[in-house]
């Protein structure tokens, strides 16, 4: 390994005070301790478009709401079995966020790829929430070893298991990396911007295709979700 | 005559190894890339994953939650003969996908297009995928799964003649700098890049490059060998790492298939097979043995032959 600074390391409850979720620098690396949530587009539809009740204490019981669906099955005793956990892209869920933060109180959410920071400007931001990235992201035996307990699982009928809201409590799970702060600033953005800059350098000696496509574009700086 | 319950029961395991264990080739690869990597958040993202495949070894649980889509390739010795037939077989397969989605436990991932429906067990209308691959000489069936992971990372384009090696390389760059981008395809990766065929064979010979060919393999022909490694380079000189972040480690092998194509173009795939690079094989024999290993060794001078007869090599009748 080359040498490189460490980034910092943080433990941090899954209901944060907004104190603690203040101090959070785009970069720190974080652990998280207590009950988290799995929900994704079939808990967003049936909680916000069907309007079903929630069947948790929301923000009390958790304030972090995971973009995931676990390697698991239910025992024939009712008893779970997780393997490993990783999250799934979060871009995709832009168009339910803004109600769900709002409606849910989650001050977490955990994810892969992050939003853009004009998401986080818009309803991160005014609704003190922060974004959690997982790390690689093919993480998932890290992330099962700090699924101390499944709790619940909530809507596997309706939904099925990937769909379903997975309650789980967390012991020191981790690693996920902060990427956007208080005040809405973008971790993949800022690197985004970084790595552009020398682009044209690597481009040097391709040309493009004969047949273009529609809505093509040439600029390799643009962000793509 | 290859004992139907053999098959079964090997191919559980395979289901298994595949999901838990990273393959050798991979995971040397990594920790090559890890050691020169100088980003501080990409070399932390490399140190995270290392720790994260003894993890998955120690706990016997999967290396990533998304455990992909589960596929099977088979290839079979021309003398083969399995008990039940073609059909038993392909049932075998279905059976030893669901048992380990219920096992391991992996991901229930696959769902029907349009109505979402989940059988919780990885098996549905044209999943998972069995593929066929045959070799003169041999009384043997290699039983091959791959999980690929990812909904990123893969594209497909209609280049031609005129476009040339500066056209590929302008492709290749696209698709790695696009599905980098906060590491969406969940790189450091191995790029299969498939040139040439129709559209659907373009996208096979890529996807398979990416997937049966270990790290450090190269193609037999020369000049396809010299580009493979040029394309690997090019690919870690962008300055992008994994997740997306300031780095230099994106591809950690570049594999090239070519099939013979039109003659007014020149298809282009690319297929990233990611840090979840997850391939297990075994060999069942009739006599009962099983050999395991993680080298698909797909791409043999018969799969790759140009002519319209196959002469068998003296040595090929009982090695192959
Ligand atoms: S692309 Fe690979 S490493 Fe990433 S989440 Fe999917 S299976 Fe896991």
């Amino acid at each position: 390994m080359g040498s490189t600074a460490k980034p910092r390391e943080i433990r941090l409850s899954t209901t944060p005070t907004q104190e603690e979720l203040a101090k959070l620098k785009l970069g720190d690396i974080v652990y998280l301790d207590g009950l988290m949530y799995t929900a994704r587009e079939g808990v967003y539809k049936r909680a916000l478009d069907e309007k079903a009740n929630i069947p948790m204490e929301l923000p009390a019981e958790s304030a972090a709401n995971f973009h995931c669906s676990p390697a698991a099955r239910i025992n024939e005793d009712g008893t779970f079995e997780m393997g490993a956990v990783t999250a799934t892209a979060s871009f995709r869920f832009a168009k339910w966020l803004p109600e769900w933060l709002a409606k849910s109180g989650a001050k977490l959410v955990i994810g892969k790829g992050g939003m853009s920071s004009k998401d986080y400007k818009a309803y991160f931001v005014p609704n003190g929430a922060i974004y959690l990235s997982t790390v690689g992201y093919g993480t998932g035996a890290l992330l099962g070893r700090g699924v101390d307990n499944v709790e619940a699982i909530h809507w596997n009928e309706e939904l099925g298991l990937a769909q379903a809201m997975w309650v789980i409590r967390c012991n020191r799970m981790g690693p996920f990396i902060v990427a956007s702060d208080h005040e809405g600033n973008c971790l993949f953005e800022r690197e985004n911007e970084r790595i552009s800059k020398n682009l044209h350098k690597v481009y040097e000696g391709t040309r493009p295709a004969t047949l273009k496509r529609f809505g093509e574009t040439d600029d390799k700086s643009e962000e793509l979700i | 005559m290859i004992p139907m319950d053999l098959i079964e029961k090997t191919a559980v395991t395979l289901m298994n190894k595949a999901a838990i264990e990273i393959p050798d080739d991979y995971l040397t690869g990594l920790k090559a890339a890890a050691e020169v990597e100088d980003g501080d958040l990409s070399s932390f993202v490399l140190q995270a994953m290392l720790e994260n495949y003894e993890a998955a070894k120690e706990d016997r649980r999967a290396m990533c939650g998304d455990t992909g889509t589960p596929r099977w390739y088979v290839k079979m010795g021309n003398q083969t003969q399995v008990e039940g037939g073609p059909v038993a077989l392909e049932a075998a397969l279905r059976r030893a996908t669901a048992k380990a989605t219920n096992g391991v436990p992996l991901r229930p991932n696959r769902v029907h297009p349009l109505w979402r429906t989940d059988h919780d067990n990885n098996v549905g209308i044209g999943a998972p995928e069995i593929e066929y691959g045959y070799e003169p000489g041999g009384e043997w069936i290699d039983l091959i799964t791959v999980h690929k992971g990812g909904l990123f990372g893969t594209d497909y384009r209609m280049l031609f003649p005129s476009d040339g090696i500066e056209g590929i390389k302008r492709f290749y760059l696209d698709s790695l700098v696009a599905f980098g981008k906060r590491g969406l395809s969940c790189q450091p990766a191995i790029i299969g890049i498939g040139l040439g065929g129709c559209k659907d064979t373009c996208m096979v010979l890529g996807k398979r490059a990416a997937c049966l060919r270990t790290v450090g393999d190269r193609n037999s022909d020369p000049k396809i060998a010299e580009l493979e490694m040029e394309l690997k380079e090019l690919g870690n000189s962008i300055g992008m790492g994994a997740m997306g972040f300031v780095g230099k480690s994106m591809v950690i092998d570049a594999h090239i298939e070519v099939g013979y194509c039109h003659t007014g173009g020149m298809q282009m795939s690319v297929h990233a097979f990611c840090l979840s690079s997850r391939r297990a094989v075994a060999r069942v024999f009739a006599d009962g043995r099983v050999e395991y290993r993680t080298d698909p060794q797909w791409f043999t001078d018969y799969q790759r032959r140009e002519t319209v007869e196959w002469e068998v090599p003296q040595n090929h009748e009982k090695s192959a």
